[in-house]
This record gives C-alpha cells, sequence and structure tokens, in this order.
C-alpha cells in the first residue's frame, strides 16, 4: 500500500538513491568497457572517457568471443527446445495421467534440480568420455537436456493442473485419446507455460559455468567459460572483459527486459511453494 | 476415465525421462558414493583400466582430520561463512526492497525491474564486473574520494586477515558446548510453556553438557594431533556483496508477491482496531511472509553451499582466501586427477545441501497434496 504524507518523499527519495546504487556496477561496466586501456587507471575508475569513446573494446571482444557466443547459442536453443519439450509431455502425463507411484516420483525427480553437480560429476564425466560425447556440444546438450528436465516438468505440471479435468473429459468424448487431447487440446494453450519455461531453461544453461568449464573441449566451451579465462588472465586491460561482459549478458538482460513478467513467474516458480 | 490405453501410453511416454534421470541423479550419485570409498586417482586416473583398491572412509577421515585436509577445512569454514552472511544479508536487503516497493507511490515498475536485473545475469559476469570494483585500489574502495575523502584501504577479495578463529582440533568440545546451550535454551522456552516434564530433561542434559565442557574432557577429545586454526576469512565479504547484488532482487520478488497476496481486509481490520501503519506492518503483515521466509532461506542457503562460478571469476581457483569446497572439488579432479578424494567432495556437499532440501521437497508436495 503507498505511502501517505511526508513518508511518500522519503520512500521516493530512498528508491531512486537505492536503485542508483544498485546501478554502480553497469555504470562502472559501461564506462570503463568504452576507455582505450591507456586511459583505464583506478584513480579515474569513475570518470567518463575523457577522450571520447572507445567502440575498439567491443569489436576486439567480439571477434574474441564470436565462436564462444556462438557455441553458447546452439547449447542453450537446442537443449532449452529439448527440455522444454520433454517438460511439457511430462507434465502433461504427471498431472492429467497419474500413474501407481507418481506421487512418490514427483518429489524424486525435483530433487535432481537441487543436488550440487560436484556429487555427480566424475561418473558423468566418466559417462560422456566412455560414450564418446565428452568434450562437444552435443555431450553438453544432453547433459544440459537431463538436469533440466526436473524443472520443465515441474512448471509445466504445475501450469497443466490448472486445465480443467472437465475440459478433457469432454474431449474424450468426441473420442479423442492421448495424443489427441495433448495435440488439440493441450498445446494451444500451452504459449504461456512454453514461453516461462523456454526464457527460464535459456538463461540457465546460457548462464551455466561449472559443466561448460568441466565438460567442454577449448573449442566447444560457452561464452561464460571464455570470459573467465579473459578476465582471469594476467595482466588484462579491464576494457576488454567489461565489453565482453556486456557482450556475455545481453541476451539474457535483452530477455529480461523484453519478456520480464515470464521471467519472473518462472524465478517464482521454482521456490515450489512461492 | 482413462482408458487402459491411454494409462500405458502415458507411462511409456514418461518413462524414457524417469530412466534418464534415475541414472544422471541417481545412479550416478551411488558411482560418486562408491568411488569416494576407493584410491582412485593420480596416475591410476588417466590409464585405460585403472587399478583401483577400496580404502573404506579414509578419504572422509583424511578430509576432516588428516594432515592434507587442512585446505579443505578451511574451504568448509569459508562456505558456512558465506552462507550464513549471504542469506542474512540478502533476506534482509530483500524484505527492505520489497516493503519499500510497496510503500511506492509511483514507478513501482522501474525500480522492480532495476532491482531484479542482476538475477538475469550469470555469475561469472557479476563475478567479472565485481573483480573490478573490489580491486584494492579500485572503484569502490575510490568512492570516498569522489566526495574528498582518503580512498578505502579494505582488501575486499585478497584480505588474509582471519576473524572469529577457533581450532579444528578442539571442534567435539565447541560442539559440546554448542549442544549444551541450546538445551539450555530449550529447557528455558519448555519450562515457560509449562512443561515442566520435557525442561527438566533438557535442563538436566544441559547441565550434563556442561560439566564435560568445563572439566575439560571433551578438551581431550581432539580430532587432530595438532592445533589447527580456522575462522572467518575477511575476503569473503568481496563475494558476499556481489552474490548480494545478484540476488536480493530474488528474494525482494519472493517478498513482494508475498505482500500483495495479504487479503486486504486484514489491513483494513487491524485498521479498524486503530493499528498504526508500523503496526500493520510488523504484527499482521511480517508474520504472513514466515512462509516465504523458509522457502528463501533454503533455496539462497542451496545456493550458497554450491558457490562456484562466482568465486571462480572473482577471484580465480587457485586464491585460497575465498576458496569453498565446490571449488577445491574441481582443482582435486580436474587438476590433480584425484577422482576419490573429488567425489568424496562432492558426497560431503550432497549430504549438506539434502539436509536443507529433503525436508523441503518433501514437505512442498506433501502439503501440497497432489499439485
Amino acid at each position: 500500500m503507498p505511502a501517505k504524507g511526508a513518508t511518500r518523499v522519503f520512500v521516493q527519495a530512498l528508491a531512486v538513491l537505492l536503485a542508483l546504487v544498485y546501478l554502480i556496477p553497469v555504470y562502472m561496466t559501461i564506462v570503463t568497457s568504452l576507455k582505450s586501456p591507456e586511459e583505464i587507471s583506478h584513480l579515474k575508475a569513475w570518470s567518463m572517457p575523457a577522450s571520447g569513446a572507445n567502440w575498439s573494446s567491443y569489436s576486439t571482444a567480439f571477434s574474441k568471443f564470436a565462436p564462444y557466443l556462438k557455441n553458447s547459442f546452439v547449447l542453450a536453443t537446442a537443449a532449452t527446445l529439448l527440455s522444454a519439450s520433454m517438460g511439457a509431455i511430462n507434465g502433461y502425463v504427471m498431472s492429467k495421467y497419474p500413474f501407481p507411484g507418481s506421487r512418490v516420483v514427483m518429489p524424486l525427480i525435483v530433487f535432481g534440480m537441487f543436488i550440487p553437480y560436484q556429487s555427480i560429476l566424475v561418473p558423468l564425466f566418466q559417462f560422456l568420455q566412455k560414450t564418446r560425447l565428452y568434450g562437444g556440444l552435443p555431450g553438453l546438450i544432453v547433459v544440459h537436456v537431463v538436469y533440466g528436465l526436473p524443472i520443465t516438468t515441474l512448471l509445466f505440471r504445475s501450469f497443466y493442473a490448472e486445465i480443467p479435468d472437465e475440459l478433457l473429459g469432454a474431449a474424450r468424448i468426441d473420442g479423442a485419446g492421448f495424443a489427441g487431447i495433448f495435440r488439440y487440446l493441450i498445446l494451444p494453450l500451452s504459449g504461456p507455460p512454453f514461453l516461462v519455461v523456454g526464457i527460464w531453461q535459456f538463461t540457465q544453461i546460457w548462464n551455466e559455468f561449472l559443466f561448460a568449464v568441466t565438460l567442454a573441449r577449448p573449442d566447444a566451451q560457452p561464452i561464460t567459460v571464455a570470459l573467465a579465462n579473459l578476465a582471469g588472465g594476467q595482466a588484462v586491460s579491464w576494457n576488454l572483459p567489461m565489453a565482453g561482459s556486456v557482450l556475455a549478458a545481453l541476451p539474457t538482460v535483452a530477455i529480461y527486459v523484453l519478456l520480464g513478467r515470464y521471467f519472473v513467474r518462472g524465478l517464482l516458480a521454482g521456490a515450489l511453494k512461492g | 476415465m482413462h482408458s487402459r490405453r491411454d494409462e500405458l501410453i502415458a507411462i511409456l511416454v514418461i518413462l524414457p525421462s524417469i530412466v534418464l534421470l534415475a541414472i544422471f541423479v541417481y545412479a550416478f550419485i551411488g558411482q560418486s558414493i562408491k568411488a569416494s570409498v576407493t584410491d582412485w586417482g593420480q596416475q591410476a586416473a588417466l590409464s585405460l583400466n585403472p587399478e583401483i583398491h577400496y580404502v573404506g572412509m579414509q578419504n572422509y577421515k583424511d578430509l576432516f582430520t588428516g594432515f592434507l585436509g587442512m585446505r579443505f577445512r578451511q574451504d568448509l569454514t569459508s562456505m558456512i561463512c558465506f552462507t550464513a552472511l549471504f542469506v542474512v544479508v540478502a533476506l534482509a536487503v530483500g524484505l527492505g526492497l520489497a516493503t519499500l516497493i510497496d510503500h511506492l507511490v509511483w514507478g513501482e515498475a522501474v525500480f522492480r525491474t532495476i532491482f531484479l536485473f542482476p538475477m538475469s545475469l550469470s555469475f561469472v559476469v557479476t563475478g567479472t564486473i565485481w573483480r573490478w570494483l573490489l580491486q584494492p585500489r579500485g572503484g569502490i574502495n575510490q568512492l570516498p574520494t569522489l566526495v574528498g575523502l582518503p580512498a578505502g584501504q579494505f582488501l575486499w577479495l585478497s584480505s588474509r586477515e582471519q576473524r572469529f578463529a577457533f581450532d579444528w582440533a578442539a571442534l567435539p568440545h565447541y560442539a559440546c558446548w554448542m549442544l549444551a546451550i541450546i538445551l539450555a535454551v530449550l529447557a528455558w522456552t519448555n519450562s515457560r510453556r509449562a512443561k515442566p516434564k520435557t525442561a527438566g530433561r533438557q535442563a538436566v542434559g544441559a547441565a550434563a553438557l556442561l560439566v564435560l565442557a568445563i572439566s575439560g574432557i571433551t578438551r581431550r577429545l581432539a580430532i587432530l594431533d595438532f592445533p589447527e586454526i580456522h575462522g572467518f576469512n575477511v575476503a569473503i565479504w568481496g563475494v558476499v556483496i556481489a552474490a548480494v547484488w545478484q540476488q536480493s532482487g530474488y528474494t525482494m520478488a519472493l517478498y513482494l508477491a508475498g505482500l500483495r497476496t495479504i487479503p486486504e481486509e486484514l489491513r483494513e481490520a487491524a485498521r479498524v482496531d486503530g493499528a498504526s501503519r508500523f503496526q500493520i506492518y510488523r504484527y499482521v503483515e511480517l508474520p504472513m511472509l514466515t512462509p516465504i521466509t523458509v522457502s528463501a532461506v533454503v533455496i539462497l542457503g542451496h545456493i550458497a553451499l554450491k558457490i562456484f562460478d562466482l568465486i571462480f571469476a572473482m577471484a580465480g581457483p587457485d586464491h585460497a582466501p575465498t576458496s569453498v569446497p565446490a571449488i577445491t572439488m574441481f582443482l582435486k579432479t580436474f587438476r590433480g586427477n584425484e577422482f576419490a578424494v573429488g567425489s568424496a567432495i562432492g558426497v560431503v556437499l550432497l549430504v549438506l545441501v539434502s539436509l536443507l532440501i529433503i525436508p523441503y521437497v518433501a514437505t512442498s508436495f506433501r502439503e501440497g497434496g497432489d499439485q
């Protein structure tokens, strides 16, 4: 409920102040990325680039990062499509065709999204080597699809639970079976859930680092690994990692700004009760 | 009713996912546990048919009480400090932001967007940016110079200072004290709740533990042959700041969603009873947010226990003052080829995360009934 009286001004001013604090890293990133290497000094960290914007950091960073950005795009797109599709079917089954034991299976599936992946990393590494999937994008895609199944299944299950069973009953009287109901009743209603799940998965996979740094050979590495390597290297000139950070962040930030409503829905649904 | 045929199809369609998760989650956890009780490592790790021997709990013993496990023990201490600080600060900031936004007159959507946007970034991007900001002579330490003050000197990520130092060897001793205090507090609350029997039993327990602790018996139960000092690494603050910047928007969104589901009639009723604005917040709104706090503690807590990317990007994996078990697991496994030790660390992390997550998942699915 909005404040009244004098507190109104105070509340509003405090919000502006805090917003500025939250935007400090954004300002510093952009300012630093637009400076030439010689101009970057700690003493003038806060100042705007004196000699005009130096956009060459971005072209250098882009030419360095292009292959890794492409890897991330392929990885995130493929794994998102696959895990969302499988999640939709799983959610349909879990919400409309509960089977004996499904009430036990669901928490067991969901537990899979909380585990620390360090606890499965060694066997996973071995498994990928044995199946010759280690090191490349197909292997990473498989990994992200499988470990994405818990959240996609959970999200679709809660969306589909809201579709009244009477609708399904009516479709069944009309002669539709398992596949028909999914195709002609459920799928047409699945736009928003696919958007929420797709955004969630794409952001997660684009931002993921542990699998990326341990399971990909240099030529298949996603952008997060390339950025960490660049910034972690010796004697970096900070305009490059900052421009690189902007490039690495751009797709997910763009999604957030354009489709924030759906992003937040995924965020809240991930907290189970939220 | 579903036809028999449809029920069968449903099971067949979901079966592949169930099998995949059974393998990738549960069978792999089993294999990790199995690997953690062997000596699989170094040369043997790389050969095609490595010779691996069963060594029982030796790897765990080494990690917690062995001479070479010292780094792991500090990592564990750092992880617990980080988790506690991060969860408390992120909750407090998130609740503050949500309350603030709830009282805004205009611009709610804009402010919400600003506070929440770091959530769309990766920990690697956040870490890279804050690595630059928190350099010893970096932007944050230069901040006071903008208003003419001397620059800050705090070593956000590289400080070697340690606070709240304790001797790892004496952990049983500390544990005894802690248990005694907890039992004493329980006894006190139970006596106030007029449950004299339980209170009495708890008081006796507390007294017995106190005697053990004070007499020095537990002092002699040292788990190391040598004193080993660990503590809160001050450098962790830098990681906490970056993590809170990124995740506080999430707690804000949770709390805001909670505030918005509180029925207006409840506030109205309190107002009719003469409650002030602050009283409504304190006695009507805050109590209704408790379940959200529980969810947030679990979600943030498990993120904190697993934290890896952020520290990797902010300080690199070789920087001991900010290291945590997840980082050491990576170094041991992928640099040192010590697969058994790496698996053991992974299993320790799994146990810690499970303590938070299993009760949470179990109750969510029980309370929610079918849906």
